[in-house]
């Protein structure tokens, strides 16, 4: 939220001069007719489009934001459709989305852009739509989003009304002083009641009700509407062609042919093929191959002004060199760099380990170039005794987690060992001579493993989150009840409208990580909904627990526990691991473990019998494909001791009950 | 060797059955049986048998066929092939349609064995060549003597005819009759069983196949199991139900030589002993299978083979080429070993040294099993016995074969 408050100061500069033929012309690849002036034909080289002819005045740039299934990658599609970027068809569905994992889960991971060209009143305008996810994970590449920004358009489901998210995101652009344009979507639903949600908006936002635009993405109705309130509503970027070059780099994706492509928000000057650039960050140089626009797909211009947004080629092949948040300079002409963004704060880490060794490199550049695409991934080296190998790595939570394990499988073919997430944890430490070995007395603990025993702590520290849940109020004891099980304390409680009770509550981070999300969507049937931000850390009463396997521990199931919650947490991962082990020709003892102490226990009897009945000249190949399928599966199996576990089995008991 | 007609149709559905099998009003019986005739001839050429060890008549429910298809059939194989007159000549029946007169008719036909049974599989005949051969007949004997049981299977009998059809059976293939006793049914008792068997075994002639129903995908039985509808047999019930019958059918004289199948008075099903042995089998009819080497066309490997599945298909491939061989797979000498293990440790004698010295010249018994490894852990944990007269399971890996197959062919892969 900070940090995109400076990124609105950062255009804070009035751009002065413009060029003069500009404004009146149609972008030439979008003209019908004779009507574009000679320059820009002439302009118009094997580059492409000629940009110059939007100045700044004629310049909007805005994102979309919602909560999530509120209709923002609709209402994006149809704006697509209406400037003419993409042709309309029955087909557009989530254009911005491209990710393979993004149209299967329906929701947006990575922020998109693209330019609209749009004619209001006389005047071309080109309209930078920057798309924004809509999961709370992924707020941070919102915040990313918005400081390319200087108004969003908020989109609100008319049925649903205000939800947690909603909330989330209109703070984020309050506080970065964006224009907010409020749009109450699916307004040709049944139930649809805009006036009720043009109420909430009121009441919560301070958005006075003639203020609202009702519309229907998936119709169509009123999105014309919309992209007026854009222009009006919305100030030109401020800032100057006539500056140096001074570019943000706010996305950057990895091409494995063309190699690092850079999405950047000129705040000053223009940019063109051939220009000597250095980055501030690295102060490396380069030569400009490629500048262009994307609608949404890159498409190359002769240069990029002040005021836009595209995308630059400059020959960066190293995964490391496009650092988001760096400033672009010319060559000899260097600027005071932009603040750049704060590192997105990982909120949960797991360890990361190779399926087989021998794939050790393979991954190592699979997770340089996704995390190239993802930068709020963090990464460490680590290594186990049991799992050989690897890395620890931070997500900013665990359906972000999920997605980049399904990208690696999906984008990269790769297969790996995820250990249990855990949180940072922290320990105030009161052994000197651990003080010395760590050369601090406060240490964060991202690996159960190096968990440091009570002796030699002086205090255990959790992260703490403060979430917002908006709910009908029929639900309100459940919740009260799931937050109180969640050691969550209440914070605030807001009757939002008659029906809509919106809370807050402190949460130890933990207590939210895996499965709060679906627990309260199952007891509000799904009407409840979640989002949170980070509200430092409290002391807690913490202690390590292992599972063990006939008393081998199970080195990716350790986990830091709530000493208030051990037995349970050991019971439930006990019961669960049961269900996922195959049974085999031995008895096998599952525990869960507090030092020596025993404090749950499972039991998975042998097989006695396991013989397929009937075996004659029939289908004999399909069966010995059967075992040897098995024989080969016994190669991948995890041994731990002589118990054989599959490779997926312990993920599986992580995993939310609901995917049970 | 051993051939294996297939008949694939039945007169309805069973709830619980997969095979290859099709319900059709009017089966064009004159067409099937030239078809099956002389695929039987020109596989037998193919192979260059020289004689016949026994027949078996399985598939959709060839009890449906008529006696003169069996007869015909029969003849073609020993017209191109040595089939001497004791050779083993099973069908498969089942209970509704193997009245008296029909069994008698079959007799004539030159079945000489029946198997009474519950699954029956895609109907075809198997021809099992091999040093003597001779062809086999089973008829279908009650899976159950339960009526509640048959309608839950979905079996078009009642106990008492299923009673009738046995009774009547081993009046014509007296000590010839096999009967296919079911078990794990979504609901029944341990007692159940115990007392369903105890029934079977007063009405059984020398041969008994047990099997745990097993649940295929689109069968109706399978879907309302795992629609919720139907129980599921619980792990451990079903291996008390396993341990209980092998335990009354021994006590009771019978010798338990294969995984599923019993008999005494040396009434094993020699065509079915073929199979597990590994010996040649040439599979004819519909969706059959068959391992041998086609000699008759200069090939020294031994070969997995299968016919067409589709009866209308599977003819006119006949008609045109004299064969509806679809698909032929020479196997690997790995490959073959791989099943001489899978099937041979199925029986109570496993894997003879000799049987093995004969897929694998150089490299014994001992030299794959024998050296540390998974087979050696095995045989300290008690499932598996290698000795002298060569490599089986134990009376408790038996019950367990499936749990040590995957650990041995890790081992024999790595020879």
């Amino acid at each position: 939220m900070a940090l995109a408050g400076r990124t609105a100061m950062w255009w804070a500069r009035l751009r002065s001069a413009c060029p003069a033929a500009a404004p009146l012309c149609i972008p030439p690849w979008l003209s019908a007719g004779p009507g574009a002036c000679e320059r820009l034909y002439s302009s118009r080289g094997k580059e492409g489009s000629d940009m110059s002819m939007y100045p700044v005045e004629s310049i909007r740039n805005f994102s979309i934001i919602a909560h999530v299934d509120h209709g923002k990658s609709t209402l994006a599609d149809r704006l697509l459709e209406i400037t003419g970027t993409i042709a309309k068809t029955d087909r557009n569905k989530q254009v911005l989305d491209k990710l393979q994992v993004e149209r299967e889960r329906g929701i947006t991971v990575k922020a998109q852009s693209a330019s609209l060209f749009y004619s209001h009143e006389g005047v071309n305008y080109l309209l930078n739509l920057i798309d924004t996810p809509g999961h709370v994970d992924f707020s941070y590449e919102v915040s990313r989003s918005l400081s390319a920004c200087q108004g969003v358009i908020l989109v609100v489901d008319a049925n649903e009304g205000i939800q947690a998210q909603t909330v989330a995101n209109f703070y984020l652009a309050f506080e970065a002083q964006l224009a907010i344009i409020p749009v109450i979507n699916k307004i040709d639903l049944k139930n649809a009641d805009p006036e009720r949600v043009e109420k909430q908006i009121e009441k919560l936002f301070d958005i006075p009700i003639d203020e609202c635009v009702r519309i229907s993405a998936k119709q169509g109705t009123n999105v014309e509407k919309v992209l007026q309130k854009v222009i009006e509503k919305i100030p030109p970027p401020p800032c100057n062609t006539a500056d140096p070059l001074k570019a943000l780099v706010f996305d950057s994706t990895f091409d494995h042919y063309r190699g690092v492509i850079a999405n950047i928000a000129l705040f000053g000057g223009e940019i063109q093929k051939g220009h000597k650039i250095v980055s501030a960050h690295t102060k490396k140089r380069y030569e400009v191959n490629e500048v262009g626009i994307l609608t949404p797909n890159e498409q190359p211009t002769h240069k990029l002004y002040a005021g836009q947004v595209g995308y630059l080629i400059a020959g960066m092949k190293e995964v490391t060199e496009a650092q988001i948040g760096d400033t672009l300079f010319l060559y000899k002409q260097p600027v005071e760099p932009l603040p750049g963004f704060k590192s997105a704060k990982p909120m949960v880490f797991a360890g990361m380990y190779p399926a087989d060794q021998t794939e050790y490199n393979n991954l190592k550049s699979a997770l340089e170039r996704l995390t190239l695409n993802d930068s709020s991934v963090t990464v460490h080296r680590d290594s186990s005794l049991a799992l050989g190998a690897g890395w620890r790595l931070g997500f900013l939570g665990l359906l972000h987690m999920e997605v980049f394990n399904q990208r690696l499988e999906q984008e990269y073919n790769m297969s790996v060992i995820l250990t249990a997430p855990t949180v940072p944890y922290k320990a105030i430490l009161s052994s000197a001579k651990l003080i010395k070995e760590y050369g601090k007395a406060e240490i964060t603990i991202i690996n159960p493993a190096q968990f440091p025993d009570k002796l030699s702590v002086s205090e255990y520290l959790e992260p703490t989150v403060l979430g917002t849940i908006v709910t009908p109020h029929e639900y309100i004891g459940k919740i009260i009840a799931l937050c109180q099980d969640r050691r969550a304390v209440q914070k605030d409680m807001l009757y939002i409208d008659e029906h809509r009770v919106m809370l807050k509550y402190l949460f130890p981070l933990n207590e939210i990580v895996v499965d709060f999300y679906d627990a309260l969507k199952s007891l509000s049937s799904g009407y409840a909904s979640f989002d949170y931000e980070d509200a430092g850390y409290q002391a807690a009463d913490l202690i390590k627990m292992d599972i063990l396997l006939n008393g081998n521990p199970v080195e990716e199931l350790a986990t830091i526990v709530h000493n208030d919650k051990a037995y349970a947490t050991g019971k439930f991962l006990c019961e669960r691991l049961k269900d996922a082990i195959p049974r085999q020709l031995f008895e096998i003892a599952i525990q869960a473990a507090i030092g020596k102490k025993i404090i749950a226990r499972e039991t998975l009897k042998a097989y006695r019998k396991n013989v397929v009945a009937k075996c004659y000249g029939g289908d004999i190949t399909r069966r010995m494909k059967l075992l040897k399928r098995q024989a080969e599966g016994k190669k991948l199996m995890r041994k731990i001791g002589n118990v054989e576990v599959p490779r997926d089995a312990f993920i599986r008991v992580l995993k939310r009950q609901t995917d049970k | 060797s051993a051939p294996c007609p297939q008949w694939p149709y039945c007169r309805k559905r069973c709830s619980y059955c997969n095979f290859n099998k099709y319900v059709v009003p009017v089966v064009d019986e004159a067409s099937m049986r030239a078809c099956l005739v002389r695929e039987a001839r020109t596989l037998l050429r193919l192979s260059q048998v020289q004689s016949i060890t026994s027949v078996f008549f399985g598939g959709g429910t060839p009890s449906l066929a008529s006696p003169r298809t069996i007869a015909a059939v029969l003849e073609a194989v020993a017209g191109a092939a040595h089939l001497p007159a004791g050779a083993e000549v099973t069908l498969e029946a089942n209970p509704s349609s193997a009245g008296t007169p029909r069994l008698a008719g079959f007799r004539a036909a030159g079945i000489n064995r029946l198997s009474i049974g519950v699954q029956v599989r895609g109907a075809s005949p198997v021809l099992s060549p091999a040093a003597p051969c001779a062809p086999t007949a089973t008829v279908l004997p009650p899976q159950s003597l339960d009526d509640a049981e048959l309608r839950l299977l979905g079996r078009g009998h009642t106990a008492a005819e299923a009673r009738g059809s046995v009774e009547a059976a081993r009046g014509l293939f007296p000590g010839q009759t096999s009967i296919d006793l079911l078990f794990g049914l979504p609901g029944q008792s341990l007692g159940a069983w115990a007392r369903g068997l105890e029934a079977a075994l007063g009405l059984c002639d020398n041969h008994v196949s047990l099997y745990q129903l097993t649940l295929e995908r689109g069968t109706a039985l399978a879907a309302q199991v795992w629609g919720g509808t139907l129980p599921v047999p619980p792990q451990d019930l079903l291996a008390d139900m396993y341990q209980t019958a092998r335990a009354m059918l021994v006590a009771t004289g019978f010798r338990h030589y294969e995984v599923s199948n019993f008999a005494k008075k040396g009434a094993l099903s020699t065509h079915n002993l073929s199979y597990w042995r590994a010996e040649q089998y040439i599979g004819v009819g519909p969706g059959a299978h068959g391992r041998f080497v086609p000699q008759g066309e200069g090939g020294h490997s031994r070969e997995a083979r299968v016919q067409t599945l589709e009866p209308d298909a599977w003819m006119r491939e006949v008609q045109s080429r004299g064969h509806g061989t679809r698909r032929r797979v020479v196997l690997s000498p790995l490959e073959q070993l791989e099943e001489v293990l899978a099937l041979g440790l199925r029986t109570d004698e496993g894997i003879t040294h000799e049987r093995w010295r004969h897929f694998s010249p150089h490299l014994s018994l001992e030299a794959v099993f024998g050296v540390p490894g998974e087979a050696k852990d095995l045989q300290q944990q008690g499932w598996l016995v290698l000795d002298r007269s060569g490599l089986r399971c134990t009376w408790e890996g038996l019950a367990l074969l499936d749990s040590l197959l995957p650990d041995l062919l890790c081992q024999l892969q790595r020879r």
